[in-house]
C-alpha cells in the first residue's frame, strides 16, 4: 500500500522526532537536590478541583519537593465540581473544593473512602476583591447595600448618592457603571452572592449560588482572568476576582464595610480576621465552615477552599503521602507562603483543628 | 490555472467583462478578509509568545515551579501533545480513510453506507468535551484504566474521524471513473486499484483533510482535562499515568494571575502553532514529491 | 457478498454493471472487509456515544422540574432542579448560522482565489497561509477575541446601533462587544480554513476538459467558474460547509470566552447575552454536581440531534439540486 507506507513514513517521522525529543528534557528546575529530610513520603498522587487554589498548590508542591525530592502532586485545576466528581469516582487521592461537600455529595464520597469517611479540611482562605476602573477615584469605599445595588443594576452612575454617601468628600464622575461578573460558575460568585444575600437582603433579591443570576444583569466574562481583563479595558467598570488577580493586573480595589460599620481594606490579614469568625459546622474531624459574612472584624467577602480527603480507606501508599503533604500545607510554614500569593492563611483557632484532623488520617 | 488567462477574454461584451471584473474583485476581497484576522491573531501570538520562546522553555518541564517563579518550560507538554496526537492519528486515520473508501468504492447506495455517511456528519457536531466524557465513562470508569495519554488519544481520535472521513470521501468521489475503469480493464485487482490508483490520485486532498483534523485536535483542551489529566513533570510513557499537553498547559497557565505564567501560555500557543505548521509543511512536501498526476 | 453497486461517478459512468464487494481474491476480500469493518466500527462508536449520552441524561431529565425543551432556565443543581435548552438551542443555532453565512462566501472566494486567480506559483503558499488559521488553537482565538477583538467590536456595535438601530436586529439598549455577533464572527474565522481548504481541493480536481470546453466557447473566467467549476464542486462545497457548521455548533472555549452569556432569547445580535450548548458546558461543567453533569450531557444530546437535523436538511437540499445539474 503506497499510501499506507507514506502515511507510515509520516507517522514514523513524527514518532522518531518524539523519541529523540524524549532524551533531552529535564524536570530539574533548580529546586535543589537536598536529601529527603523530615516528614517525607516519596510518591506521586493525582488531585483535582478548585482553580482558586491552583497557585497555592504550585507553591506547596515546590515547597514539599524541596524537603522531599522526587515526590509530586498532579493537581488538575478543573473546577470544584469536577474535583469532587473525580474524588468520588476514585480517580484522585484528594480534591480541592470552594465549598464543603453538600449532604447529597457526602454519601457517595464516604462510599469512595470505603472504611472511613470523607472530610472537608479548610486549607486556603482568600479575600474576593471588588476591582474597579474609574478615572480619578482612588479610595472607593462601598457598603454591602451599595454593592448589592450596583450589581443588581439599581445604581446606574458612579455619582449616585448612595456611592457618594459611602465616600464622603470624594469627587465622583457621572460615568455609567458597568458591572462585570463571571460567566462561568465559580466559588467567587458563590461567596459574593451569599455575602450580598446575608448583608443586603432587601436589595439583593436573587439567590446566592455559583451561577450568576442572569436577572441581575451586567456583563459576564469567563474566569477571574477574563473579569480582570474586562475591568482593565473599560472605564466605569466594576467586577470581582481573587486578590491575586487585582494585584497582578494592578487594579484598584474597593474597601468594603464590615459588620461593625468600618470600611476594611482588602488584604491577607484582614481576610484571615474575617474567616476567624466562621463556625465549624461539620461533625467530628469534618471541618466544614459556616462563614460569617457580617464579621465584625476584617474584610468580609472571603472564600475558603477545602481539601476533601478520606479519613481512612485510601490505598496505603497514597494515604501516607496525602497525610504527609497535608501535614506540610497545614503547618505554619505551609500557611506562611499564602499571604505572598494573595491568599489568606487559615486563622489559628481553625488551623489547630485542621492539623489535628490531618494527624488522624490513615 | 494558467489556462484561464486574459487572452480568452478578447471579444467579449462589456457586460460580461464587467461581471467578470466584479467577481475578480470580490474574490480578491475575500482573500484579504481572511488574511486580516490571520495576521492579527498571528501577530498577537508571536509578539506575546516571543518573550518566553527560549531554549529553557523547550528543555524544561514545569516541575517545582512555584506560583510566582519565572522560568520553567513546556517540554513535558510538547512531548505529551506529540505522543497523544500521533496515537490519535494512528487510530483515526486508517479507520477514517478506510471508511471513506468503503463509502465511495464499495457501498455508495447500500443502506449501511448511507447510515455511516449520515452519522459521520452528525459526529462532526459532537462537542469535544462529550468525547472526553465518553472516554472517561467508558475507559476510566467502566473498564477501570487510569489517566493516560492513550485515553486522551482515544478521545481525540473520535474528534478526528469525521473530518478525515468527510474530506477523504469528497476527494475520492472526485477521482475520475476513467482511472478506475482503465485499471480494472488491465485486470488489476480491486484493492490494488484502490491503493495504487485511486488513493494516490486523491492523496493531496486526503492529506489536507488529515492535516485539518490534526490541527483541530491538537488545540483541544476539554477532552484531555478529563482523560489525560495534568502533570507538571515529564512523563514519556503515553500508556501509563497522567501526561501534559500544550492546550492544557495554555489553559492552565493563561488563567493564572501572574504575568510569568501568562507569558508561558503565549509561548506555548506559539509552539503549538509552529508544530502544526511544520507538520503541515512536511505533509505538503511529501504530497508534492509523490504527486502522481501532474496538474 | 452482497451486490452493492457503485454509484455512478460524478463525471463518468460505470454503466449498469454491478460491482461486487469482493472478486473472490484474498486481497480483495480482506480489503473489502476491512473497509466495511471500519464503517461499521465508526457506527458502533457513534452508537456507543449515543447510548452513553442517553444513559447519563435520563436521570437528570427525570429530576427536571421544568420543561426540558421549552424552559430557558439552567439551574440543575438547585434543590428543585429546573433546566431547559430552548435558550441554548437558540443561541447555538443563531451564532452558528451567522458564522456559516459570513464564512461560506468568503471561504469559497478564497478557494477560488487560490485555485484560479492567484499566480500559479503562489497558490500553494497562499493555501498554506489560510490553513494556518486552522492551526490556531481555539483557546488562542478566545484570548485574542477577548483582548483584541471585543474592544474593537464594541465600537462597531455602537456604530451599527447608532445608525441602523431602527432595524430590530441592531436594536436594544446596552450594546457592546461581547455579543452574539462577535461570537459569530470569531466562529466564522475559525471555520474559514475548513471550508476553504476542502473547497480548494475540490476546485483543483475539476477536470481540465470541462474548463477547456467552457473556454473554447469563449467564456470569461467568471463564466468558466460558474459553468464548469461551481456545479462540479457543489457537493464538495456543501460538505465543506457542513463540516464548518459542525465545528461551529460544537465550538466551546472560544465562544465561552468571547460571549457574555446571559439568559433570554433575542434577535438583537449586538447585545451581550445569549448562550450556546458548548459554551454552557464549558462554563458550568467544572463546578457542576452530579445532576448538573447529567443535565449538561442531556444538552449535549440535544446538540447531537440538532446536528442530525441540520445535516438531514443539507442532504435533502443537495439531493434536490442534483436533479437540475
Amino acid at each position: 500500500m503506497k499510501i499506507g507506507t507514506r502515511l507510515a513514513a509520516l507517522g514514523g517521522v513524527a514518532l522518531a522526532g518524539a523519541l529523540s525529543l524524549t532524551a533531552c528534557g529535564t524536570d530539574d528546575n533548580g529546586g535543589g537536590n537536598a536529601a529527603a529530610s523530615g516528614d517525607c513520603v516519596k510518591s506521586t498522587v493525582n488531585a483535582a478541583g478548585s482553580s482558586a487554589q491552583a497557585n497555592a498548590m504550585s507553591e506547596w508542591i515546590k515547597g514539599y519537593q524541596q524537603s522531599c525530592p522526587g515526590s509530586n502532586v498532579n493537581y488538575n485545576p478543573s473546577g470544584s465540581g469536577a474535583g469532587v466528581q473525580a474524588f468520588t469516582g476514585g480517580q484522585v487521592a484528594f480534591a480541592g473544593s470552594d465549598s464543603a461537600l453538600k449532604p447529597e455529595e457526602h454519601g457517595p464520597a464516604d462510599a469512595r473512602c470505603k472504611s472511613g469517611k470523607a472530610l472537608d479540611l479548610p486549607m486556603v482562605g482568600g479575600p474576593i476583591a471588588l476591582i474597579y476602573n474609574l478615572k480619578g477615584v482612588d479610595n472607593l469605599q462601598l457598603s454591602p447595600k451599595t454593592i448589592a445595588s450596583i450589581f443588581a443594576g439599581k445604581i446606574k452612575t458612579w455619582n449616585d448618592p448612595a456611592i457618594a454617601k459611602d465616600n464622603s468628600g470624594a469627587k465622583l464622575p457621572s460615568t455609567p457603571i458597568k458591572p462585570l461578573h463571571r460567566s462561568d460558575d465559580s466559588g467567587t460568585t458563590d461567596n459574593l452572592t451569599k455575602f450580598l444575600l446575608a448583608t443586603a437582603p432587601d436589595v439583593w433579591k436573587f439567590p446566592g449560588g455559583k451561577t450568576w443570576p442572569s436577572a441581575a444583569g451586567g456583563q459576564g466574562l469567563k474566569g477571574s482572568d477574563g473579569v480582570s481583563t474586562g475591568v482593565k479595558q473599560g472605564d466605569g467598570t466594576i467586577g470581582y476576582a481573587e486578590l491575586s488577580y487585582a494585584t497582578n493586573g494592578k487594579l484598584q480595589t474597593a474597601k468594603v464595610q464590615n459588620g461593625s460599620g468600618q470600611f476594611s481594606e482588602i488584604s491577607s490579614d484582614t481576610a484571615s480576621k474575617a474567616i476567624a469568625g466562621a463556625q465549624v459546622s461539620g461533625q467530628g474531624n469534618d471541618l466544614a465552615l459556616t462563614l460569617d459574612y457580617k464579621a465584625k472584624d476584617g474584610y468580609p467577602i472571603v472564600l475558603v477552599t477545602y481539601e476533601i480527603v478520606c479519613e481512612k480507606g485510601l490505598p496505603d501508599e497514597q494515604a501516607k503521602f496525602v497525610k504527609s503533604f497535608l501535614n506540610y500545607t497545614s503547618s505554619q510554614q505551609g500557611q506562611s507562603i499564602l499571604s505572598g500569593l494573595g491568599y489568606a492563611p487559615i486563622p489559628d483557632a481553625i488551623l489547630t483543628k485542621v492539623q489535628a484532623a490531618v494527624k488522624g488520617l490513615s | 490555472m494558467s489556462t484561464l488567462n486574459q487572452a480568452s477574454l478578447r471579444g467579449v461584451s462589456a457586460g460580461r467583462k464587467v461581471k467578470d471584473r466584479i467577481v475578480q474583485v470580490l474574490v480578491y476581497v475575500a482573500f484579504l478578509l481572511a488574511v486580516i484576522p490571520l495576521l492579527s491573531v498571528l501577530w498577537t501570538v508571536v509578539s506575546k509568545g516571543a518573550k518566553r520562546f527560549d531554549p529553557d522553555f523547550f528543555t524544561h518541564s514545569l516541575n517545582g515551579i512555584g506560583a510566582n517563579d519565572a522560568g520553567g518550560g513546556a517540554y513535558h507538554a510538547i512531548i505529551g501533545t506529540v505522543e497523544q496526537v500521533a496515537l490519535a492519528s494512528v487510530i483515526a486515520i486508517p479507520i477514517g480513510v478506510l471508511t471513506a473508501v468503503y463509502l465511495v468504492e464499495y457501498g455508495r447506495d447500500s443502506r449501511l453506507a448511507k447510515l455511516v455517511s449520515f452519522f459521520v456528519d452528525v459526529m462532526t457536531g459532537l462537542p469535544s468535551i462529550v468525547a472526553g466524557l465518553f472516554i472517561l465513562a467508558f475507559w476510566l470508569l467502566l473498564l477501570g484504566f487510569s489517566y493516560s495519554g492513550f485515553a486522551g488519544a482515544m478521545a481525540l481520535s473520535i474528534l478526528m474521524m469525521p473530518t478525515v472521513v468527510r474530506a477523504a470521501e469528497e476527494m475520492l468521489k472526485l477521482v475520475p471513473n476513467d482511472l478506475r475503469e482503465a485499471s480494472y480493464a488491465l485486470g488489476v485487482p480491486r484493492w490494488r486499484t484502490i491503493c495504487f490508483v485511486i488513493l494516490p490520485t486523491a492523496f493531496t486532498g486526503i492529506i489536507t483533510g488529515i492535516m485539518l483534523a490534526i490541527a483541530r485536535v491538537m488545540g483541544e483542551t476539554a477532552p484531555l482535562l478529563l482523560t489525560v489529566f495534568v502533570t507538571s513533570a515529564i512523563n514519556n510513557n503515553p500508556f501509563q499515568g497522567p501526561q501534559m499537553a500544550l492546550p492544557l498547559f495554555i489553559f492552565d497557565q493563561a488563567q493564572r494571575p501572574n504575568d510569568v505564567a501568562i507569558n508561558r501560555a503565549w509561548a506555548a500557543a506559539l509552539t503549538l502553532i509552529v508544530i502544526i505548521m511544520l507538520l503541515n509543511l512536511v505533509a505538503r512536501v511529501i504530497a508534492r514529491l509523490r504527486k502522481p498526476v501532474s496538474r | 457478498m452482497t451486490s452493492e453497486t457503485l454509484e455512478q461517478g460524478a463525471t463518468g459512468s460505470l454503466g449498469e454493471r454491478g460491482r461486487r464487494l469482493s472478486t473472490g481474491r484474498l486481497g480483495d476480500r480482506l480489503f473489502g472487509i476491512s473497509a466495511r469493518g471500519s464503517g461499521i466500527l465508526l457506527l458502533l462508536i457513534i452508537a456507543a456515544i449515543a447510548v452513553f449520552l442517553i444513559a447519563k441524561a435520563v436521570p437528570a431529565l427525570k429530576a427536571d422540574k421544568a420543561n426540558f425543551l421549552t424552559s430557558q432556565e439552567w439551574n440543575p443543581d438547585a434543590a428543585q432542579p429546573r433546566f431547559g435548552v430552548l435558550q441554548l438551542a437558540w443561541g447555538t443555532l443563531l451564532s452558528s448560522f451567522m458564522a456559516l453565512i459570513l464564512a461560506t462566501p468568503v471561504a469559497i472566494g478564497i478557494a477560488l482565489f487560490i485555485a484560479y486567480y492567484s499566480p500559479r506559483r503562489l497558490a500553494s503558499g497562499l493555501g498554506y497561509v489560510v490553513d494556518l488559521l486552522a492551526a490556531v488553537p481555539s483557546v488562542v482565538y478566545g484570548l485574542w477575541g477577548l483582548q483584541f477583538f471585543v474592544p474593537k467590536m464594541a465600537s462597531v456595535a455602537n456604530f451599527l446601533h447608532d445608525h441602523l438601530g431602527w432595524i430590530p436586529l441592531f436594536g436594544g439598549d446596552n450594546v457592546g462587544g461581547q455579543s452574539i455577533l462577535t461570537a459569530a464572527i470569531v466562529l466564522a474565522i475559525m471555520i474559514l480554513p475548513i471550508i476553504s481548504s476542502i473547497s480548494r481541493e475540490v476546485f483543483l480536481q475539476v477536470p481540465r476538459a470541462n474548463i477547456e470546453a467552457a473556454l473554447a466557447l469563449g467564456a470569461t473566467r467568471w463564466e468558466v467558474i460558474r459553468m464548469a467549476v461551481l456545479p462540479f464542486g457543489r457537493s464538495g462545497m456543501v460538505s465543506a460547509a457542513m463540516l464548518g457548521l459542525g465545528r461551529a455548533l460544537g465550538e466551546t472555549i472560544a465562544v465561552a470566552m468571547v460571549l457574555s452569556t446571559a439568559g433570554g432569547i433575542s434577535l438583537r445580535i449586538l447585545k451581550p447575552g445569549g448562550n450556546t450548548f458548548a459554551a454552557n458546558i464549558a462554563n458550568t461543567f467544572g463546578m457542576a454536581g452530579n445532576l448538573g453533569r447529567g443535565a449538561l450531557i442531556a444538552s449535549g444530546l440535544v446538540l447531537f440531534v440538532i446536528t442530525l437535523l441540520v445535516n438531514m436538511l443539507a442532504r435533502a437540499i443537495v439531493a434536490r439540486r442534483k436533479e437540475f445539474v
